[in-house]
């Protein structure tokens, strides 16, 4: 291996034979830089969808209530289960330290708003100062809901910025103007916009107190609506969000006498296994992407193979002379082998530096929400470059084999 | 140098067996310069090519500079030739993509010679066939004469005990042939031995010794009187 000689018989090769090295070389080089590539993309691919999530309160969790469908405890199945506000008070009370943003909400149906002679029919929902949060809303104008408003039973009222166009025309500044929700004064104290659009900026939040004191409702809640703590990875987020559901889910039927495996009664949606629905599907796509991989690489010592057969045979007459002047098979096989594995060796790095080189310099420029910084790992991409060398010299090892056996006179005749 | 007795060479052609050579009894002093004349299929290139140990015989033996060569295995047989054999072709065989020095120094690089000391020994070889400006220059860009030369200076390289040559004029013209014949004659002067197959005349009347095959049987083996080439040219 480092026999000077040999290295110069070699470069002496390679370097009067540059298009059979350039081929080979290419064929080398291409498979490792798409095999590279595409486990980059899926890289970036999970790693954009990943941060889709984090830039959301991905750990919403809703609450929500329906009929019963089984009999349970002598009540019959249809009964209509109402939350109420003790319900929202004692999971509160319970979860204190597991939960970052909380809210319930009492809807009001039928909700029109009107302010002087224009009118409209809005999402009005009455909420705990959290909500904003939990909506992702920010205000544009004023300030929320807060807890004040909720316990003094405030008739104040903020308006999504779609109500505020709509009801406001000319420009006139909204805040402390009264607007009517179903012909009750409100005050308006502020304007929100959400990154939903539109349809998220077509309602009106009021305090929830003023809501079920004002609206009939009693100590109805319609939903409740929940973020946790933030956790260190996805992982052990799932791992919480999912122990909290499932703890709350049991508390809530257990208080309304809903049967345990009741899943219309009482519903709880949990973002995050929303998401993990998308890392399922992220590691679908690494799969098919690893897939490809192999098959290029596959089709890549194909490749190499058929260029070491075509270099044996191009070089059978050589080899004869070789043989003639006393070359030891040994050596006829050694040098065919050691050129091929110099030539995949150096192709394959070249490959795996220059697509390295594209994913630092090129993935930090694609601007999709759903790649982001495409990369891949190292002693990955260095394994299969190893794996294609060696495939390479076992797949010219044959044909080398072979010549190295043909007899020189045999050899020489072939012109 | 050379001892051969009974040796016989056949070789099959699908179902057919084709007995080439039939009980060649022949022996070379050292020093001698011989031609192996005959009609094409009368065996000669088989002759030569057993040994040349590049083809092996059916039957007989055969003593090298008093080794039996026998039961060879590619490693010895590569090693032997190597050593003791230096081989001209009609059509030169030198390697297309190396250079007229690099070509004569490739026997070398086989014995193990290291490459400054091959580049030295090369060039010398070269100054002999009269190419010493030449060495750098790939084969194709050498004329028919000159890469004969170059085969001739690399048969000589790695000083073997005999030189073997296939029609070495078999694809040069009239005055290029003598011109190498004389090349030949020199060397042999000095006292390597040298065997020549050829079916030209002139050219045979050049050696010293003509033997004539035919059908696989040596029908006639007689000195001649030598011709000069260079007074021919």
């Amino acid at each position: 291996m480092f026999d000077l000689e040999r290295w110069q018989e070699i470069f002496e090769a390679i370097s009067k034979n540059k298009l059979r090295t350039f081929l080979t070389g290419l064929s080398v080089a291409s498979g490792i830089f798409i095999l590279v590539i595409l486990l980059g993309i899926g890289q970036g691919m999970q790693n954009g969808i990943s941060s889709e999530f984090e830039n959301d309160a991905a750990n919403i969790l809703f609450i929500f209530t329906g009929a019963t469908s089984k009999e349970y405890k002598g009540l019959n199945p249809g009964r209509q289960i109402t939350m109420k506000n003790d319900d929202y008070n004692t999971t509160v009370a319970k979860n204190e330290d597991k939960l970052e943003y909380k809210s319930s909400v009492y809807r009001i149906w039928g909700g029109v708003v009107n302010y002087k002679k224009e009118a409209g029919s809005y999402r009005v929902e009455g909420v705990y100062p959290d909500y904003q949060f939990l909506e992702n809303a920010s205000m544009t104008q004023g300030r929320f809901i807060n807890h004040n408003d909720n316990n003094g039973f405030e008739k104040v009222v903020v308006l999504g910025n779609k109500v505020k166009n709509d009801l406001f025309k000319n420009g006139e500044d909204p805040l402390g103007k009264y607007v009517q929700v179903k012909d009750i004064n409100f005050k308006v104290i502020g304007v929100y916009t959400d990154p939903g659009g539109e349809r998220e900026e077509s309602r009106v939040f009021i305090p929830i107190a003023t809501s079920q004191k004002a609206f009939s409702g009693g100590n109805d809640v319609n939903f409740m609506s929940f973020t946790l703590e933030k956790e260190e990875n996805f992982e052990s987020a799932l791992a919480a969000s999912e122990k909290f559901s499932e703890e709350l889910e049991t508390f809530l039927k257990e208080r309304h006498t809903v049967a345990p495996d009741d899943e219309r009664a009482i519903r709880i949606n949990n973002s995050l296994e929303n998401a993990k629905r998308f890392y399922d599907l992220m590691d679908m796509i690494r799969f098919f992407f690893w897939g490809v991989g192999i098959c290029t690489i596959i089709a890549g010592i194909v490749g190499v193979s058929n260029i070491m057969l075509i270099i044996v045979k191009e070089r059978t007459k050589e080899i004869g002379i070789r043989k003639a002047l006393g070359a030891q098979p040994i050596s006829i096989i050694g040098m065919i082998l050691h050129e091929s594995i110099f030539v995949t060796t150096i192709a394959g790095f070249i490959g795996l530096i220059s697509s390295l080189a594209l994913l630092e310099f090129v993935g930090p420029l694609i601007e999709t929400d759903y790649i982001a910084n495409p990369s891949v790992n190292f002693n990955v991409a260095l394994t299969t470059v190893f794996i294609l060398v060696l495939a390479g010299a076992i797949a010219g090892f044959f044909p080398a084999w072979r010549a190295a056996r043909i007899k020189p006179i045999i050899a020489l005749r072939d012109e | 140098m050379i001892e051969i007795k009974n040796l016989h060479k056949s070789y099959k052609m699908g179902a057919n067996s084709l007995h080439v050579l039939k009980g060649i009894n022949f022996s070379v002093k050292e020093g001698e310069l011989v031609s192996i004349m005959g009609s094409s299929g009368s065996g000669k290139s088989t002759l030569l090519n057993i040994l040349g140990m590049l083809d092996e015989a059916d039957e007989g033996s055969y003593t090298l500079d008093g080794l039996p060569i026998k039961n060879l295995n590619e490693k010895i047989a590569a090693r032997y030739r190597n050593k003791f054999l230096g081989f001209i072709f009609q059509s030169f065989n030198l390697i297309s993509y190396k250079n007229a020095l690099d070509n004569v120094a490739l026997p070398l690089y086989y014995q193990g010679v290291k490459h400054k000391e091959r580049i030295d020994i090369a060039m010398s070889y070269l100054e002999k066939v009269g190419l010493a400006d030449w060495a750098g220059h790939l084969p194709n860009e050498l004329s028919g004469g000159q890469k004969q030369r170059v085969a001739i200076a690399r048969a000589l390289a790695s000083n073997p005990k005999v030189l073997l040559a296939d029609e070495p004029t078999g694809a040069l013209d009239t005055k290029t042939s003598y011109e190498v014949m004389d090349l030949i004659q020199g060397i042999n002067d000095e006292g390597r031995t040298i065997l020549i197959v050829t079916h030209e005349h002139d050219i045979a009347e050049m050696t010293k010794r003509i033997v004539n095959l035919k059908d696989g049987v040596i029908i006639d083996d007689s000195k001649v009187n030598q011709v000069r080439a260079l007074s021919n040219v």
